[in-house]
């Protein structure tokens, strides 16, 4: 008998391989040209400044202008699109295996939209650029603790309670933000929250990528490292209690990495709905139910997808789209595609 | 002893549920629990597996009592088998049957190749390791039923609570189910099973536990204990228990009937 471990591992070789391939293929992506062979020679300079603290390729090979747009402008961009697609990924995968429900998002606790009302706070407070990151990662946060509370005080079931709660608390902050745009300034506050709650990776600096890049690595180790025993939760509550489990406990760990991972990604990019609901499907499709492969391959998968959507965010248009629109046009296409064509019956 | 409850009540909240639960079960024991339906069989269930906490009594297993053992301690003791439901995410026959050894492993630790190979065992063991690499929701209920019977066996208890084993399982499945699990008591292990089935307890039961009303209304040898006016008491319904031979066996099997005009 074929013996799935095999094949798994052969397409996850592939799909790191093209984690790497998009990931340096992004950098030549844009308005402005730079040579692959510049890129390398930039990227490397980089590299062994980093290890040894002194110039050893000579920086006359390349522009000042060229090292501008590799190092300070696309550098903190593709990371940032692939760590939060990495993120939003990694959230979505273990939200569906905690509410035993493929169909759920990482926001189902209100992560983004109390995210989404933080930055509408903040760009109504005419706050900096940094200062909207900050708010929007806040009332992320807070928005899925106090649904996590009310929870705790409810009669109803652990899960149940949980969902309830995240979409009466999101309805709240959704209402919130409306209220946020009617009494915004109409000339460039109102305009600045809409561009924001569509979700742009536009005016990523380097300082928002490193922001990010905290909140999610501390949520998505624990998510690695726990990611046999996220299996469990997907069974019963009682079959996981009975097999040795501290279900409370375990969920509780998952809804916190979770939060912290989506919150993160939000403040950064704004809303980019999509990833963390379908990334996961897709990964399933190709790895099977199994947490052990489905987290890691989630990761390389999300975050190959969005530097894709954002590489065509970039040209496809001079003014830029919104990438949270992309993401369903390109995502859903070839969604419904592998609806029709049954990609999921192909595991037996 | 496998198990010992002593006056036990349970209530949720102001409605009592059980009253007085008196009983004790020695090892290797294959024992059916009867009654009707909201009767209390799965608070009963609860209260052995430790997800519910007596009102008073005390429910211990093998000697320790339940409220004072952690999870993980407590799925050494018991393993439990739900009504079966199919599960959400369609994992292989392999995996589930692996999960049912994360108890033992460390918080940050996942299966390794000899805990796979134990749930293998375990597969071969009641005869369907060709499955293994199956999706779990493209199996037969019994086939189901089976998997799980592996994940309590590798979790490594002694006593196995199973909720309603036969409920969804058609007559050649049920019989084989119960036949294995037959062969399980037979090597020590203990297993509590309830049905609706008087015909299941009088078939594989060694010990019958019929509850009423929140408390216990017999309990004994199946043959013994459910008399016709026991079972008749116990579902409001007449019902008439004849005896028959089949394979050398004496088998007793009750049959509801309507209560004729001289009744």
């Amino acid at each position: 008998m074929d013996t799935p471990p095999r094949r798994y591992r052969n397409r996850f070789v592939i799909l790191a391989a093209l984690f790497v391939v998009v990931f340096f293929g992004s950098f030549l992506v844009g308005r402005y040209s730079v040579p692959p062979l510049t890129l390398v020679r930039v990227l490397w300079a980089r590299i062994v400044r980093l290890v040894t603290f002194e110039h050893v390729v000579p920086a006359a090979l390349w522009t000042g202008t060229e090292e501008a747009v590799v190092l300070n402008i696309r550098l903190p961009r593709i990371a940032c699109a692939a760590l939060v697609g990495a993120a939003l990924s990694v959230a979505g995968a273990s939200y569906q295996g905690m509410f035993r429900n493929p169909m759920v998002s990482p926001d189902l606790l209100g992560a983004s939209t109390g995210a989404g009302f933080g930055a509408a706070l903040a760009i109504l407070c005419s706050f900096s650029y940094f200062g909207i990151t900050i708010m929007a990662f806040c009332f992320g946060l807070a928005a899925v603790t106090l649904a996590y509370f009310v929870s705790r005080f409810s009669r109803l079931n652990a899960t149940l309670g949980m969902v309830l709660a995240g979409v009466m608390i999101g309805s709240l902050f959704s209402a919130g933000t409306s209220f946020v745009k009617l009494v915004a300034d109409t000339e460039d506050q109102l305009p600045a929250i809409t561009y924001w709650l569509m979700g742009s990776l536009t005016s990523v600096k380097g300082r928002d990528t490193l922001f990010a890049l905290i909140p999610i690595a501390v949520g998505t180790i624990p998510l690695l490292l726990l990611r046999w025993r996220v299996n469990l939760l997907t069974l019963s509550e009682a079959e996981a209690r009975s097999i040795g489990i501290n279900t409370d406990r375990l969920r509780l760990a998952v809804i916190i990495c979770a939060t912290l991972v989506t919150s993160a990604s939000v403040a950064v990019s704004g809303m980019i709905g999509w990833v963390g609901l379908v990334i996961p499907h897709f990964c399933r499709m190709l790895f099977g139910y199994d947490y052990r492969r489905l987290i890691p391959a989630s990761i390389l998968m999300g975050a190959t997808f969005l530097m894709v959507v954002d590489n065509i965010a970039r040209v496809i248009t001079a003014g830029e789209l919104p990438i949270g629109i992309l993401t369903s046009f390109v995502g859903a296409p070839v969604f419904l595609y592998l609806i029709v064509t049954g990609g999921a019956e192909r595991e037996r | 002893m496998s198990v010992e409850v002593k006056d036990l009540d349970f209530s949720y909240g102001e409605i009592p549920v059980l009253h007085g639960v008196s009983f004790s079960i020695e090892d290797g024991e294959l024992v059916a629990v009867l009654g009707p339906n909201g009767v209390g069989k799965s608070t009963l269930f609860g209260c052995l597996l430790g997800f519910l906490k007596p009102t008073s009594g005390s429910v211990s297993l093998f000697g320790h009592e339940v409220h004072t053992l952690s999870r993980r301690e407590l799925a050494r003791c018991v393993s439990y088998i739900p009504q079966s439901a199919a599960p959400v995410y369609n994992y292989t026959v392999l995996d589930m049957v692996t999960m049912g050894l994360t108890g033992q492993l460390g918080l940050f630790r996942a299966p390794a190749p000899e805990h796979r190979e134990q749930a293998m065992e375990a597969l071969d063991g009641l005869g369907i390791a060709h499955l293994a690499y199956r999706g779990c929701n493209r199996i037969s209920g019994g086939e189901r039923q089976l998997m799980l019977l592996a994940r309590a066996l590798v979790q490594g208890a002694r006593l196995l609570v199973m909720d309603e084993p036969t409920a969804n399982l058609d007559y050649g499945n049920s019989f084989r189910v119960m036949e294995r699990v037959r062969e399980l008591t037979r090597s020590g292990m203990t297993v509590i099973f309830s049905t609706h089935e008087p015909n299941h307890a009088f078939r594989y039961a060694g010990r019958v536990l019929a509850l009423k009303g929140g408390s216990v209304l017999a309990d004994g040898v199946p043959g013994e204990a459910l008399q016709e006016e026991t079972l008749s008491t116990l579902y409001g319904i007449d019902v008439a228990v004849r005896q028959t031979n089949v394979g050398g066996e004496t088998i007793k099997l009750s049959i509801p009937y309507q209560g004729g005009p001289e009744k």
